[in-house]
């Protein structure tokens, strides 16, 4: 059972930290601060199930962020639907697609399937920027009434606190989401494609399924996600829904806390965010976070292949059992 | 006794060669039938066309009445047969018994991960590696990891085992051990295709032995037939005159 986890509950503890700490005091700065680290978060869990789980590298994952936010301002704007279900229906609908194109493209292995997930990012970005209902290259604009509609009289305020809340969530959903599937028989069996796909399926496994499922799990939250986040931005534009440095950055977080892991995941996506915040405010390092970025991974692949998480389970192999 | 696995004519063929070129035979249930052959002769060929791993170019596979031709590996699984791999594949992140978990987990009763974890255990103490369940698949030998091969098949709880080569690479005593395994399996009701080179322990475990040379049948009996026949002596066994005809030249 999930609940005897004590994972299960940290992730709890940690999601009502993150929602209740900013609210103290009505602190803004600290919210979009942390916003950002719960969609790290939410990005580089999800990113897991592939990479992590089942042994496939998704370069093209943030591709399922930026769809998630079209589908879910175009609904929540041009229709006016309700922004909570508007987000749903863009996890469904980007799940959907991923199921599609995953049939097609998990027949690839190895790096071929990491050039064809690049391959559906260029394909999607320059779709869309040619998409008239979607405003082509200048993107969607989130009226100011949209908020009103969310946060009542007090509008836009409310409005982003509520999404806040809600980003939490979807980030509380990520965690147990890669918990549930990671005690569960079908990370099981993830995990054999991961190891040996060929051994698995001669042990049953059918991987075909199994992979187009998860790589079709894998878009859920982040596509809920990025329809909220590009709400809380206000605007959406193709080059910005789609970049490319964003996806190989969701790597380097995975890489960082610990691919494999739920816990690792959400630290390495948590610590990035942080550094890279840092890096891009501060005066004389801006636009270096790149450098520091690949420097990072390096080090990691080299000395820490396991990521932090790899490193405090070498340290300390009874951890193994309670930081999953 | 009716025919549990029925090869019938099955050829497959890899561009212009052919691997395995019209073979049939058959298994009963409870009957232990040994695969040997020169190397390439189409041994393991034959075993990945009877668990789905390859498509046959012609013929037809059927097992226990129903026809598993061109099913997909994870299939034939469901239908009860098992199988190890020559080159060993174990899932080396995971431990012992997670492998062996895996086996159980999607083998032909499609078990629960509880219930699987219990089978998984059970058939590593049935091989002797009990002891190693908790430790990592990287971290055994080869004898180790030939067993694990057989416990992980084993888990499945499959109607037909097809062992290659598990005594390949082992000493006498793990060779001892092994030979032990396969009669015990055998007595537990699994009925075993398999594929050995050492004559030996295929002479004292088959109940009958089918040939293959150059992706052909080439004879197929009693053990102490088959060793018998000249045509098998030469093509596999060495020349049966050899020793004639090295006294004639001194």
């Amino acid at each position: 059972m999930i609940f005897r986890r004590p994972v299960f509950w940290l992730i709890l503890i940690f999601a009502a930290l993150m929602a209740f700490i900013p609210l103290h005091g009505n602190n803004v700065s600290m919210r979009e601060d942390l916003i950002l680290v719960a969609v790290a978060v939410i990005l580089a869990s999800n990113l897991n199930l592939m990479i992590g789980y089942t042994g496939y590298v998704n370069f093209g994952h943030i591709v399922f962020y930026g769809l998630g936010g079209y589908v879910g301002l175009y609904l929540a704007t041009v229709r006016g639907w309700n922004l909570i279900l508007s987000a749903l229906l863009a996890g469904v609908a980007v799940s959907f697609f991923a199921l599609l194109f995953g049939l097609g493209i998990l027949r690839l292995r190895g790096a071929y399937f990491a050039l064809a997930t690049i391959g559906i990012l260029v394909a999607v970005q320059s779709f869309v920027s040619n998409f008239d209902p979607w405003g082509r290259s200048t993107g969607l604009y989130v009226p100011f009434d949209a908020y009103q509609r969310l946060g009542g009289a007090d509008g836009a305020r409310r409005a982003l606190w509520i999404t806040y809340f809600l980003v939490i969530g979807v980030m509380a959903l990520s965690m147990i989401l890669s918990l549930a599937i990671k005690i569960s028989k079908f990370g099981l069996g993830l995990f054999a494609i991961r190891e040996d796909e060929d051994a698995a399926v001669v042990l049953g496994v059918n991987a075909t399924v199994y992979k187009a499922i998860i790589y079709s799990v894998s878009a859920f939250l982040p596509a809920v996600a990025g329809a909220l986040m590009f709400y809380k931005n206000g605007m959406i534009d193709p080059s910005i829904a789609f970049e490319f440095m964003l996806s190989l950055e969701g790597i380097v977080m995975l890489m960082l806390g610990g691919k494999g892991t739920v816990v690792g995941a959400a630290l390495g996506g948590g610590l990035y965010e942080k550094l890279r915040s840092y890096l891009l405010t501060s005066p004389k390092l801006s636009n270096f976070h790149l450098v520091i970025a690949g420097a990072l991974l390096l080090l990691v692949v080299l000395f820490a292949p396991g990521g932090l998480i790899g490193w405090l389970y070498r340290l300390v192999p009874r951890s193994e059992k309670v930081i999953e | 006794m009716t025919a549990l696995l029925e090869v019938n004519g099955v050829t497959k063929r890899f561009g212009g060669l052919v691997a395995v070129s019209d073979v049939s035979f058959t298994l009963a249930e409870g009957e232990i039938v040994g695969l040997i052959g020169p190397n390439g002769a189409g041994k393991t060929t034959l075993f990945n066309m009877v668990n789905g791993v390859y498509k046959l170019n012609a013929g037809k596979i059927s097992f226990a009445g129903q026809d598993i031709t061109d099913r997909p590996p994870n299939e034939v699984v469901h239908f009860g047969i098992a199988r190890t791999h020559q080159i060993v594949k174990p899932l080396y992140g995971m431990t012992v018994v997670e492998n062996v978990t895996v086996g159980a987990c999607f083998g032909r009763d499609y078990l629960k991960l509880k219930p699987a974890r219990k089978v998984a255990l059970e058939v590593l103490e049935r091989v002797g590696l009990a002891d190693r369940a908790d430790t990592s698949a990287r971290s055994l030998t080869i004898a180790g990891k030939k067993r694990l091969e057989v416990a992980r098949a084993l888990a499945a709880r499959p109607k037909l085992l097809l062992l290659d080569e598990v005594l390949a690479g082992l000493n006498p005593t793990e060779v001892e051990l092994m030979i032990g395994i396969v009669r015990n399996i055998r007595d537990s009701g699994i009925s075993v295709l398999m594929i050995e080179h050492l004559m030996q322990a295929i002479m004292s475990l088959s109940d009958r032995i089918v040939v293959l040379n150059l992706g052909a049948k080439l004879a197929e009996g009693r053990p102490e037939e088959v060793v018998k026949n000249p045509d098998v002596v030469e093509a596999y066994l060495g020349f049966p005159d050899i020793v004639d005809k090295l006294r004639a030249a001194q």
